[in-house]
């Protein structure tokens, strides 16, 4: 990132958006976008599998991710991303309808730093987002 | 159109959650919550939720079933855990391709996959809002992944169910139907 968000600069983010609903990444993207979040680029993959595929081959500033998918769910993604070290250090938020206590502990567990229960506003986006891109 | 797909995948979902190990200790107070569980407005505002912080629009629920249209989009979620049974959504073309419109800012001449999608998602969170209405719920029961069907030739078949509750809704011109239907409950 080349500076912190509300720097007159606005910085530059590259986002990962996981979700197996290909208008669900959009919307996302677009609450990233009214965030406040200076979008360079967004990548996006619909499931955990395919995720840790474009984090071996790009370098991200920023993940969210559903929990609920085929293939690889988003709890697994997570415990994988931890065992292959990828994207270390890098904050992931879980955009998602599971919005138990349990399944937030079990996210955090699992490395996730933020957590956002679908269905959710700009405004929540902005809220929890914003303040992980901009300590990173 | 049979439940058990959707059903055991959330079922699945539910057991990966370490759900088994609750259901034991939470059996009588899900049964006890029955009334809550089953509450109509429960549904209304997992509605209202849903399409006002996503589609922006305001909906209220109407007596009877909606205006038939040749094309229908269905979307079914099930759920699995301390409760068995299936979120189903139900619309016309026309209410499909608004939603959708809503949903990406994108207009849409027919029923393509993008609109299945999102009919797909809206289910989920409607599901997701609904279970996540009763405590006990949202943390035991699973969600599957949403599976969407088109066509009107089909008939939903659930042998003696616990409960069912049954909504028409409309925005603008258009209107939905919802069924929460409940198979199983611990």
């Amino acid at each position: 990132m080349n500076s912190r968000v509300g720097d007159p600069g606005m910085s530059e983010i590259r986002a990962l958006i996981v979700d197996d609903s290909s208008v669900m990444r959009k919307i996302i993207e677009r609450s990233l976008r009214q965030a406040g979040l200076n979008l360079a680029v967004v990548h996006e993959a619909g499931s955990g599998t395919e995720a840790l595929d474009v984090l071996k081959a790009k370098e991200v500033d920023l993940i969210l991710s559903d929990i609920n998918m085929p293939s690889m769910d988003g709890l697994e993604f997570l415990r994988q991303l931890r065992a292959q070290n990828l994207a270390p250090g890098v904050p992931v938020v879980m955009i998602t309808t599971e919005s138990s206590e349990e399944h937030v502990k079990q996210a955090i567990q699992a490395g996730a730093r933020g957590y956002i229960r679908k269905p959710f506003t700009a405004e929540q986006v902005k809220e929890r987002v914003l303040p992980l891109v901009n300590a990173a | 159109m049979l439940l058990n797909g959707v059903r055991f995948a959330a079922i699945a979902r539910a057991q990966g959650g370490k759900i088994n190990e609750m259901e034991q200790t939470m059996t009588v107070s899900l049964r006890e919550s029955m009334q809550l569980v089953s509450d109509p407005q429960n549904l209304d505002g997992s509605v209202d939720e849903v399409f006002q912080m996503m589609l922006g629009v305001t909906c209220r629920r109407v007596s009877g079933p909606p205006a038939t249209e040749p094309e229908s989009v269905t979307a079914v979620v099930g759920f699995g855990g301390l409760l068995s049974g299936a979120c189903v959504f139900k619309c016309g073309s026309t209410a499909a391709r608004k939603i959708a419109a809503h949903m990406t800012g994108m207009e849409f001449e027919e029923i393509d996959d993008v609109v299945k999608d999102g009919i797909g998602e809206i289910c989920n969170m409607l599901a997701g809002a609904w279970k996540g209405k009763v405590p006990n719920l949202a943390a035991n029961c699973g969600l599957s992944v949403p599976a969407v069907i088109t066509g009107c030739d089909y008939k939903l078949h659930v042998q003696a169910p616990e409960f069912q509750l049954h909504h028409t809704y409309q925005f603008e011109d258009a209107s939905f139907e919802i069924t929460i239907v409940c198979d199983g409950l611990q």
